[in-house]
């Protein structure tokens, strides 16, 4: 009964999607107050029943209902209440529902929060959101639909993939889509204005907040990802360049600069016709990502089952979509042209750099990410690109970022005198250097250009900064939260460079047969292997090794790495055993049996690891902070509301 | 110098630094393209001897064999027409078994051995990397009608 009523929920919400699409397009277009005015009220249906859809799914598989057969694919009575919800996106079908429901949420918070807006504009914005919440739950139901029963019922589930029975990997999709889908609301004002036909401050003004919050939860997702990947795949990297990894990081990086060039164009009236682009492009990308993960064409952890139908349906969405809006782009960008200039020397020439070099660190990962693709439909020989390249299609565009970075905080808008700052600037990258080495040498031992480079970049990152905040606050000058938002951000992106190059340049890894009553010396910590015993999970059992970590005389930590077995999949597991530290993770996992009383046994030194996660969470508080500005919670529309002049102007554009 | 000569000589730094950096590009994207063969193409002789490529197959049942309590494990992937033993000295991801599909990276030696790097399989039960699932459909089509000696 309940799945019956989740389908039919979900058939309803579509419905209404299209209602919302059809009233507000049309609305706009010959200008009918009254049917503008179905959009809000569909908007709210819409959600309503597409989080009614997706309780019902929740509730089969807490209730463990394997009648169901995504149910009986994904989950299992052994399986703890917690992990049953997280099954739920577990799997392809359950995860684009997630998509579906983040949606509607951040349609509902667009139609809540942004009734200051002029109400053509509003209505176009709801009905884009609807025409893309409707696309894919016809998808959804056409080709995916998780409500379908199974005849006869099955007596247990196949239970919940192994790997994806952690409290890290239930909360990243949830997040990384609530980032990817909430670029859809930057691409709807896009399309919208484009429809109007008029793009000024205000636009870039409302679109702003929406974005950033987008790309928050962007990082966070992106970061929990990566943080998982360390710890539960067992193989103590951070990073893999995976083609699904890069599915999410693209579209970050279009985000990152979206937000940039958002500034230009709210500050100056500049860039109209490449913010409009940018935002177009960072949706593209998302469904693209979507389109990757979901059709099969990609070798990845991620990737999810195979079914011709769906990837075609992908790919037809994809194509009228992307198509779309950038055929009504090339119609009517032209028309949004800037009429103000600006000099060599000021903030727009810096954030015209940032945005270059971020697109093209964005272009060359999605070339290295889509060509062993494209070969493979040429019927060439099959190809995949080495994560070296990825490094380095990186690494080139992003150093000349880091070093421009610095100064550009500093620059002001259209004329910079750039004199003022010049030297305190420069003795601070002096004392970064310095610092940079006396770290390098004396505590890491060994320095290499690259390592000094980045070290040097990521505390001068540091420094610069926090300069201008703490300038300010001297001078009793108050600080706004866009400034301090923007230093916030700016500070974990330092973090984030200096905790790359610290572990990219010092880590230590050593695979190797140990005995219990071994000791092995890595990184000048010493391991001892104490000994095996047998664990009982709640749906597995595990060997767990003890590992008493000293370093010459002092106690460290006492490491219990893991290795289960998964009852129902029959899949090992590694779990790592990890010691946490400011300055370096310890880390130990444990491989297989050897024979002969010996495991094999990966040992790992990572320096400075932290700062990666900590520098991307610092990074999305930044956005937080900067959003909470006050110009941003009061809206005003360019033209006077014609009808409901009584709203509040109030509406919070968070 | 005349503005002009200036303005002239600012686009010629920046062809010349953008031609480097695509040349660069060029040459990085080289070095990193790696080829994926099957093992009837490694017995062929088509893989390249001197450098990095990948192979995939499924792991012949049986053939996993290793000294105790050493990392050396060596293991034969097959296409269900050629073999190819492996050689790896390391750790194995949680998912390889026999049976199994992965996909190996390193190079040949002189014996005809690879010497894998790195061996990867995938994370689910049901799951072939597509590579090592297309050659394996291609030969089953080929093998049953085909009446090749």
């Amino acid at each position: 009964m309940i799945p019956e009523l989740g389908h039919f929920a979900l058939i309803l919400a579509l419905c209404l999607a299209l209602v919302q699409a059809g009233f507000g397009l049309a609305g706009a277009f010959w200008r009918r107050e009254d049917w503008m005015a179905v959009t809000r009220p569909a908007v709210a249906g819409h959600f309503v029943f597409v989080a009614l859809a997706f309780g019902c799914l929740v509730a089969s598989f807490v209730a463990n209902d394997f009648s169901l057969h995504y149910v009986a694919m994904n989950s299992n009575s052994a399986l703890p209440t917690f992990y049953r919800v997280a099954a739920v996106w577990g799997a392809h079908e359950g995860s684009l529902l997630l998509w579906i429901v983040v949606l509607a949420a951040w349609t509902l918070a667009v139609a809540i929060f942004s009734r200051g807006l002029p109400t053509p504009f509003g209505a176009r914005v709801l009905a884009v959101l609807g025409l893309i919440s409707a696309g894919f739950m016809t998808f959804t139901l056409a080709t995916s639909n998780p409500f379908l029963r199974l005849m006869p019922a099955a007596a247990d589930g196949n239970d919940l993939n192994p790997l994806l029975q952690d409290f890290a990997l239930a909360i990243h999709p949830p997040i990384l889509y609530t980032g990817y889908v909430g670029l859809a609301v930057a691409f709807s004002f896009a399309i919208a204005a484009m429809l109007e036909g008029r793009l000024d401050q205000h636009w870039a003004r409302w679109t702003r907040p929406w974005t950033t919050v987008a790309w928050m939860f962007l990082t966070i997702g992106i970061a929990l990802g990566s943080w998982w990947a360390y710890y539960e795949l067992g193989w103590g990297g951070w990073w893999f360049w995976d083609p699904v990894e890069n599915a999410s990081f693209m579209p970050w990086l279009i985000a990152t600069a979206l937000i940039h060039s958002l500034a230009v164009t709210e500050k100056r009236g500049l860039f109209k016709s490449w913010t409009l682009l940018l935002a177009i492009l960072g949706f593209s990308l998302s469904l693209l990502g979507t389109f990757l993960v979901r059709s099969g064409v990609l070798t990845s952890v991620h990737a999810f089952a195979t079914d011709p139908a769906r990837g075609l349906f992908v790919l037809i969405f994809l194509f009228l979509s992307i198509g779309g809006a950038l055929a009504l782009y090339a119609w009517r960008a032209p028309k949004l042209g800037s009429s103000s200039g600006f000099e060599m020397w000021s903030r727009e020439s810096f954030l015209l750099f940032n945005n270059i070099l971020l697109v093209v660190a964005a272009g060359l990962i999605l070339f290295g990410t889509l060509y062993p693709i494209f070969v493979e439909w040429l019927q060439l020989p099959k190809v995949s690109i080495g994560a070296p390249w990825f490094t380095w299609a990186f690494l080139a565009p992003m150093l000349p970022l880091i070093a421009l970075l610095g100064f550009g905080m500093h620059a002001a808008w259209k004329h910079a005198r750039m004199a003022q700052h010049k030297k305190p600037l420069l003795i601070g990258l002096g004392l970064a250097l310095l610092a940079a080495i006396v770290i390098a040498v004396a505590v890491f031992g060994s320095a290499a250009v690259l390592t000094i480079v980045g070290l040097t970049a990521g505390l001068w990152l540091l420094y610069s900064s926090l300069r201008d905040p703490i300038a300010r606050m001297r001078r009793g000058h108050s600080l706004s939260p866009s400034v301090l938002g923007m230093a916030i951000a700016h500070f974990g992106v330092g973090l984030f460079v200096i905790g790359v190059t610290g572990v990219e340049s010092y880590k230590i890894q050593k695979d190797m047969p140990m005995r219990p009553g071994d000791v092995a010396e890595v990184g000048g910590y010493q391991f001892a292997f104490r000994g095996l015993r047998n664990v009982n999970g709640p749906n597995y059992v595990a060997v767990e090794g003890e590992f008493r970590v000293t370093r010459g005389d002092r106690e460290i930590a006492t490491l219990h790495p893991q290795k289960r077995m998964y009852r129902v999949q029959q899949g090992a597991m590694t779990e790592a055993g990890i010691s946490v530290g400011w300055t370096r993770d310890l880390f130990v996992a444990l491989g297989e049996d050897l024979g002969a009383g010996a495991w094999s046994v990966r040992v790992q030194y990572k320096p400075l690891i932290r700062y990666i996660w900590l520098g991307a969470l610092i990074m999305a508080l930044g956005g937080i902070v900067a959003t909470t500005d006050r110009r941003y919670r009061t809206v005003k529309a360019s033209e006077p509301v014609s009808q409901g002049a009584g709203a509040p102007a109030g509406g919070v554009a968070t | 110098m005349t503005p002009r000569r200036k303005r002239l000589l600012i686009v010629a730094a920046v062809l010349a630094g953008v031609s480097v950096a695509a040349a660069l590009a060029v040459q990085a994207f080289r070095d990193n393209m790696m080829l994926f063969f099957d093992p009837s193409q490694v017995i062929a002789g088509e893989a390249p001897r001197d450098r990095v490529f990948r192979v995939g197959g499924m792991v012949t049942q049986g053939s996993v064999t290793r000294a105790p309590g050493s990392l050396e494990v060596r293991f034969v992937v097959t296409d269900f027409r050629h073999s190819v033993p492996i050689s790896y000295s390391g750790l194995l991801p949680d998912l390889f078994r026999e049976g199994q599909g992965i996909v190996a990276r390193g190079r040949l030696n002189e014996s005809g051995v690879f010497v894998a790097e790195e061996v990867l399989a995938k994370h689910d039960e049901n799951y072939m990397p597509p590579e090592v699932a297309e050659s394996l459909k291609r030969d089953a089509k080929a093998a049953p009608g085909s009446g090749a000696p």
